[in-house]
């Protein structure tokens, strides 16, 4: 086990290893005297960075105009060896580091993300276990019709229209933001006030996202319901309640922990573009922003935070997958 | 076979008259069509195909870059109260402006859905800017399933070394944000555009070409699996003895048994090509004004709260398209997965 589990992490490392490069040098397709450029003009528009520090920092990440391989290799080298240390870099955009910031605003995003999930589940759970045993009848059909059309919506469509149906024209929620600024607010009646905030982007996110949650427990489950001791459970005279929950559904849970598993680094990336809809100050909305301003830290410290979060939820994956099914041995 | 004619067998006539033959491909359209959910799937795509290319032939009044110049009249109401020696004088003042632009007219007959901030059509333009949506889309799809079945195709043959560089370049690719990575290469272009190294217009052409590139493994996954456990079978040993080249070998004797599986594969991944192109032009990196696209339609809103609050004509049209067009693809490939899928049987 201990030797899979390096295994698989000096793996993950090679992984990461090459997400790196393809950022740095994609990164480095940018001419450097418009990255210069917009940078001035951020700083004579009241940024906290100035102009020189924006240089040395170009210098010592080699991205100097007409740098030759040796100096490119050189400041992608550099680069790794800030990023092994934590040293993602001071933000152009904020001023401040860029692992500062993203810590900052991870919080917001992984609270909205996890109650969402925690939803996400609970309803697409029961749902897909109805439309499993119910297979082709009325109600499996309708599930299934709903959900796909759920898969589909675009999420800044959709967002839009529940922001401009619930908030703007009912009025019941508020449009944007995370608290109300007017209002000075404190313990219970603020987090009612976030509460009513997040409400919309929420109910987005558990929209947009049950659908492929419910497909795969529908599809467990009816391969499971076709399982041998399933029958036999059956000829035993057993209820067909205690069958299905018993028997069954306890064996759909292998995918579904496993899944959720893979989920839970990815509740801290934040959701561009619902953050960006709902104005919300989670670390997706920031790093929007960042990259419209052009701001390379930062750009590069996010992509690489996010390719962090996926690597780490395969590794978990896998290994809850060992975990949760006693007949699967790592090796 | 639940699918065959029961026929009376005589041993009279030979045995290809009495029995019901039916090709694969027959028994898989005949699978495809018994599910309703495909056929209300293949109408949208169908529907929306025609709306996008024929539907300019029929409605010709307006063209995607055809300003309505037929000018607007604005009328503002003011309310100015002076006191001059303790009496109170209330002036109403109304400001008539003529407008060169009929922008934002609410639908009428001339518009039947109205025209959009700068006084385009917006029938017109969700016809044209379908055509941009649809075919990026088809295009990107096209090249990523070419792409990954080469890729997958060298490394399920060859295995060994060939097979792990390519499988590791896969678990790269598939680790690397999408959104966000094409963020940086837009930001990127920014920079270009402004050196006059490439044209504005390229730009959404660019970000799909790349997309093409990070997202081929998945194709590429696929056909390696089908090509691993397919090269031991015995027709394989059989084009080996006949002297076949390797390509040959690869591409007409082992991709065309992963193709259902890849034309469901194409067909859900169309979707989700048009979300994503969609969410580009959303975030205002698509196709330039005058032309647009589905997404580009509905950035507008982004930065109008008063076009998102009271004129839904302008942006709502746009993204109900996007939801036909995903779910009609989406519903296709559901289809035609369960079609393919031996153990559903109906």
């Amino acid at each position: 086990m201990l030797k899979y589990i390096a295994k698989r992490i000096g793996y993950a490392i090679l992984v990461l290893l090459g997400v790196s490069l393809i950022i740095y040098f994609l990164t480095r397709l940018m001419p450097i005297d418009f990255v210069k450029d917009k940078v001035n003009s951020m700083a004579t528009s009241g940024a906290t960075v100035s102009a020189d520090m924006v240089d040395a920092m170009y210098e010592s990440y080699g991205l100097v105009e007409n740098a030759s391989f040796g100096q490119i290799m050189e400041g992608y080298v550099n680069w790794l060896a800030d990023l092994v240390k934590l040293d993602l870099g001071t933000s152009f955009k904020y001023g401040i580091p860029v692992a500062e910031k993203i810590a900052m605003h991870m919080g917001t995003s992984f609270v909205i993300a996890l109650i969402a999930a925690v939803f996400e589940f609970m309803i697409a759970i029961p749902l897909g276990i109805t439309a499993a045993t119910h297979q082709y009848s009325f109600r499996d059909y309708l599930v299934t019709i709903l959900v796909m059309v759920g898969i589909s919506l675009p999420s800044f469509f959709f967002g839009n229209v529940l922001k401009n149906w619930l908030s703007l024209q009912l009025g019941w929620f508020p449009s944007n933001g995370l608290v109300d600024a007017t209002k000075d607010l404190s313990g219970f009646a603020l987090i009612l006030d976030y509460g009513r905030h997040v409400f919309i982007p929420i109910l987005t996110v558990v929209i947009l996202s049950i659908g492929s949650r419910m497909r795969m427990t529908r599809t467990n489950m009816l391969e499971v319901m076709n399982s041998d001791y399933i029958r036999t459970a059956r000829a035993k005279g057993l209820k067909e309640s205690v069958v299905i929950n018993k028997h069954a559904f306890r064996n759909t849970l292998i995918p579904l922990v496993t899944s959720m598993a893979g989920l839970l680094p990815s509740l801290f990336s934040g959701a561009i573009i619902t953050e960006q809809v709902f104005d919300l100050p989670g670390i997706g909305n920031i790093a929007l922003q960042a990259m419209n301003a052009g701001d390379i830290p930062f750009i590069m410290g996010y992509n690489m935070f996010l390719a962090v979060l996926s690597v780490v939820g395969v590794l978990l994956a896998d290994l809850m997958y060992a975990v949760v099914d006693p007949r699967v041995k790592l090796s | 076979m639940d699918d065959q004619k029961t026929t009376v067998i005589d041993t009279e006539t030979p045995l290809d008259k009495n029995v019901w033959l039916m090709s694969p491909t027959q028994m898989l359209l005949r699978r495809f069509f018994r599910s309703k959910l495909s056929i209300i799937g293949l109408v949208m795509v169908i529907g929306l195909f025609a709306f996008c290319f024929l539907g300019p032939l029929v409605y010709t009044q307006w063209g995607e870059t055809q300003l309505d110049k037929s000018g607007k009249t604005e009328y503002a109401t003011s309310v100015t109260t002076y006191t001059v020696d303790g009496v109170t004088y209330t002036v109403h003042q109304t400001t008539e402006t003529h407008l060169v632009d009929n922008f934002l007219s609410a639908p009428s007959a001339v518009h039947p859905l109205g025209t959009d901030d700068q006084g385009y059509d917006v029938l017109a333009r969700l016809m044209y800017g379908g055509r941009v949506s649809l075919l990026v889309s088809f295009m990107t799809v096209l090249l990523l399933t070419i792409f990954g079945v080469i890729m997958g195709g060298i490394a399920g043959y060859f295995g060994g070394v060939v097979d792990n560089i390519i499988m590791r370049i896969c678990d790269v690719l598939m680790c690397l944000p999408g959104i966000p990575i094409l963020l940086i290469l837009s930001s990127a272009m920014d920079g270009w555009v402004a050196q006059d190294w490439i044209e504005e217009e390229m730009r959404i052409y660019i970000l799909m070409l790349f997309l093409t590139f990070i997202s081929w493994p998945g194709v590429a996954r696929l056909v390696r699996g089908q090509i691993l456990s397919l090269r031991e079978q015995e027709y394989m040993v059989a084009a080996e003895a006949m002297g076949y080249s390797t390509g040959r070998k690869i591409f007409k004797h082992l991709v065309p048994n992963v193709m259902p599986q890849l034309i469901v594969q194409m067909s859900l991944s169309l979707g989700s090509m048009i979300l994503y192109e969609a969410t580009l032009s959303y975030l205002n990196m698509g196709i330039k004004a005058p032309y647009t696209a589905w997404g580009s339609m509905i950035n507008i809103i982004t930065t109008n709260p008063d076009i998102l609050q009271n004129h839904l004509y302008v942006w709502v049209p746009a993204g109900v398209c996007i939801v036909i067009a995903v779910l009609g693809f989406n519903f296709v490939g559901d289809g035609l997965r369960d079609a393919l899928d031996p153990k559903s049987r109906r």
